[in-house]
């Protein structure tokens, strides 16, 4: 619902970015993935207006692209904070200890996983596998890897980002 | 510059393998994901940096490699041609290798792999070093590291040592030869049988044979063929196929060009995971090198043969692992998985025939053209032939990639290449294949590793992620842990799947927490047995798996939980409490200042206490505290 909210809610969407990446790539069904994913990285998150416009170039329905939109784990409806906090929780992870490093950064962010800090500073969600199992547990805050972690390590790396 | 034809590529295979022979010494640094995870490219910049101050360039090349597998030791650093082995480096160590390593030939003790012994293990490292100086069991060459000397590495063989940026390096290695043999020497109805005598199987999962999905799709009508390559390697602890791509991304467009020779195919397309960007940007670079070279395009080494490769990157579902779905995926859509009574070699990417298979199956392509399908059908067992790659993750000591032939013993890979679990505790089970999987205890670890065997024993091979859990690790948790990754990954499609893996989650997660009732076993193998019959596609039919073979090996852990409304293993966290063990603790009140949540009451000189009631469980204490006085009770 919430997200469904924040597609609803009307604001002011700077879509110049939106025409630069619409003009890269043809306009073909196929494309639909690729313009979302450079849409995500731009606005750190799907714009409904994007939404739109990227319907009309591609000539799809706005369902399927909503559908797309919200199939995949990659896109996001709703604003992302400045620095993505990916915990990861593949079953190696897993056995040593991961779900104990969600705890606490839910703990000290004061957010639960998947959610965004109010200041918009961090947000906090999980990731299936990252690929880095012998640093594990893992988390990646914009593509730096923090390997090894402990809860006790947690607060200190988070002040890095502060 | 374009390859004309094979004599030109020949020419230049000479060339440049005269020119790279020129170098005294090549330092391969390891610049895969985990060694990169670990600042590998400090050490990178670092080298290069030296070497050019020293004026060295012409007599040492430093190359940044793919991954060499001993992910747990990174960052790795190789001295070749002497194959000096050195682990966890960092820049600090630069200037010490180049001086002493590389210009006098001396070994940096520190900096090598030592065999610990059982009973050296529990002596705390740093005193081990100091007082048994001699009796050091120190490695030189990385072929004797225990790690290495156990494995057949022949898909991942050059890793460690081209740069997957450098196409020259892949040429000068023998590379796009197979190409060259197929397109000048071979009919495409030749290589197809060449494929199926070597027997290679699939190894995304399924263990299809090769060389029969190839003669389908080259048999089967329409205008246009497609090759996809599957690199959506969605197995939580899996990723040997992220290995290959980003340090051989030549051997797979090299294993594609050569099917879709066979096949009859101009298109190709890579759906590789947005998770691994290292992978793409390899890959993107070395299709693109590949292009500029005249190996990718218009007619290639002057054949007229015509091929080119797209890279689709994945939205994150792990659904698109399957086939339906990611082409479905490709073609920008949700990507639901359909029903195969039309195969996709008839009927895959636009209803178009397609012949799909993982990053690692492409790779062996090229090894079978060019040593013969008699050698490869000589590595493996009966039924499943050559080398697989697995990902030994988890509770093991050896964290790696591993390579090794069909056949070989879970036994040997998890203790005589992993070094076994670590940290003195016991063995429990391994898990096999992912969230399709399942787990395998101590009693079938003789079990020898293939396709047909990991099946019977109820579990499957799966792409290859192996992940090791120690006597520390609950299995209901583990249980719930997949069910839970399959709730979230479910499509939604079929009923069964949907709401069947929802169910199990809920009956099992009500166990963990301590409300389990008599007859939820029972109901859980029901409720699979209906999920397995009646869902579409891999991920709803093996869904179940990971609840029925821990229910299978581990029922007495489930009966525990559910009778005793214990956790054996001390995870589950409604099923225990924390407990100052008063004759251990040593009074300091660490677990005092780290408590979150006020719950522990100390005073100089007096023993913690712990008010049951405030504790949160989160465990901080029983980390924080040196000498293991926390217990869980």
């Amino acid at each position: 619902m919430t997200e469904a909210n924040t597609l609803t809610k009307k604001k002011k969407v700077d879509t110049k970015p939106l025409a630069g990446i619409l003009k890269k790539y043809p306009a073909i069904g196929e494309s639909l993935l690729a313009i979302l994913q450079d849409v995500q990285l731009e606005y750190k998150y799907l714009p409904e207006v994007c939404l739109k416009k990227v319907s009309n170039k591609l000539e799809l329905p706005l369902n399927q692209v909503y559908a797309v939109a919200t199939f995949y784990n990659a896109f996001s409806l709703k604003p992302k904070g400045i620095y993505v906090i990916q915990v990861c929780l593949g079953t190696a992870c897993h056995v040593r200890g991961a779900p104990d490093i969600v705890d606490e950064l839910e703990r000290l962010l004061n957010i639960k996983c998947g959610d965004t800090t109010p200041d918009g500073r961090f947000t906090l969600e999980s990731v299936n596998c990252v690929g880095a199992c012998a640093l594990g547990p893992v988390k990646v805050i914009n593509g730096d890897y923090h390997g090894h972690l402990t809860r006790n390590k947690i607060e200190k790396i988070l002040k890095q980002y502060k | 510059m374009k390859i004309k034809n094979k004599e030109a590529l020949e020419k230049l295979q000479k060339k440049l393998s005269k020119e790279f022979s020129k170098f005294e010494t090549l330092v391969a640094i390891c610049g895969g994901t985990g060694c990169r995870g670990s600042k590998a490219q400090k050490i990178v910049a670092a080298f290069k940096k030296e070497i050019k101050s020293r004026k060295l360039g012409k007599k040492v090349v430093v190359k940044e490699t793919g991954c060499h597998g001993f992910c747990e030791k990174g960052p790795l650093v190789v001295i070749r041609p002497e194959n000096i082995f050195y682990q966890e480096v960092n820049e600090e160590h630069v200037t010490d290798i180049i001086e002493k390593t590389i210009l006098n030939k001396e070994i940096l003790e520190d900096l090598l792999f030592e065999i610990i012994h059982e009973g050296q293990k529990k002596a705390k490292k740093k005193k081990a070093k100091k007082k048994n100086d001699e009796k050091r069991n120190l490695v030189i060459k990385e072929d004797d590291v225990p790690f290495y000397k156990n494995q057949v590495r022949t898909v991942f063989g050059q890793n460690g040592y081209i740069d997957p940026k450098c196409i020259e390096d892949y040429i000068s290695y023998k590379g796009y030869t197979a190409l060259a043999k197929v397109l000048t020497e071979m009919e495409p109805e030749e290589v197809i049988s060449e494929v199926e005598k070597s027997r290679l199987r699939g190894r995304g999962g399924g263990g299809f044979p090769a060389g029969r999905k190839w003669r389908s799709c080259r048999n089967a009508a329409g205008e246009k063929k497609y090759v996809v390559c599957n690199a959506d390697e969605g197995d939580p602890g899996a990723y040997m196929d992220r290995s290959i791509l980003e340090g051989n991304p030549h051997s797979v467009i090299e294993g594609m060009l050569i099917a879709a020779f066979a096949i009859g195919s101009k298109d190709g397309y890579v759906y590789v995971r947005a998770e691994y960007p290292l992978a793409v940007e390899n890959l993107a670079f070395a299709i693109d090198e590949a292009r500029n070279w005249g190996l990718l395009g218009e007619n290639i080494l002057g054949t007229g043969f015509t091929f080119d490769i797209k890279i689709s990157i994945g939205g994150g579902a792990f659904v698109c692992g399957e086939s339906t779905a990611l082409m479905l995926s490709i073609e920008g859509k949700v990507g639901e998985p359909r029903t195969k009574h039309i195969h996709t070699v008839e009927s895959g990417l636009y209803d178009l025939p397609t012949n799909l298979n993982n990053v690692e199956t492409w790779a062996n392509v090229p090894l079978i053209i060019n040593r013969g399908s008699d050698w490869y059908s000589k590595i493996g067992t009966e039924t499943s032939k050559g080398t697989k790659l697995f990902s030994l993750v988890g509770n093991v000591v050896n964290t790696g990639l591993v390579e090794v032939p069909m056949g070989v013993s879970l036994r040997k890979i998890i203790f005589d290449i992993g070094g076994g679990v670590p940290n003195g505790k016991k063995y429990k089970a391994v898990q096999t294949g992912g969230p399709s999987g399942g787990c395998i205890p101590e009693s079938m670890l003789d079990l020898p590793v293939g396709f047909d065997e990991l099946e019977n024993a109820g579990s499957m091979m799966g792409s290859g992620g192996m992940i090791v859990m120690d006597e520390d690790t609950c299995m209901v948790d583990i249980s719930r842990y997949f069910l839970s990754f399959l709730v979230e990954e479910s499509c939604g499609k079929c009923t069964t799947c949907r709401e069947g893996c929802f169910q199990l989650y809920n009956i099992v997660q009500r166990i963990t927490e301590g409300k389990g009732k008599k007859g939820d076993i029972e109901q859980l193998e029901e409720l699979s047995v209906t999920i397995k019959e009646a869902s579409l596609c891999a991920l709803g039919k093996s869904a179940p798996n990971p609840v029925l073979s821990t229910i299978k090996h581990f029922r007495e852990e489930y009966e525990q939980h559910i009778n005793e409304r214990k956790c054996p293993a001390g995870v589950c966290k409604a099923l225990f409490e924390y407990e100052v063990d008063s004759e251990v603790c040593t009074m300091c009140g660490i677990c005092f200042k780290k408590c979150p949540s006020d719950a522990i009451t100390w005073k100089k000189k007096e023993i913690a206490v712990i008010d049951k009631i405030a504790c949160t469980k989160c465990g901080i204490c029983f980390e924080v505290c040196k000498d293991d006085s926390i217990l869980k009770v």
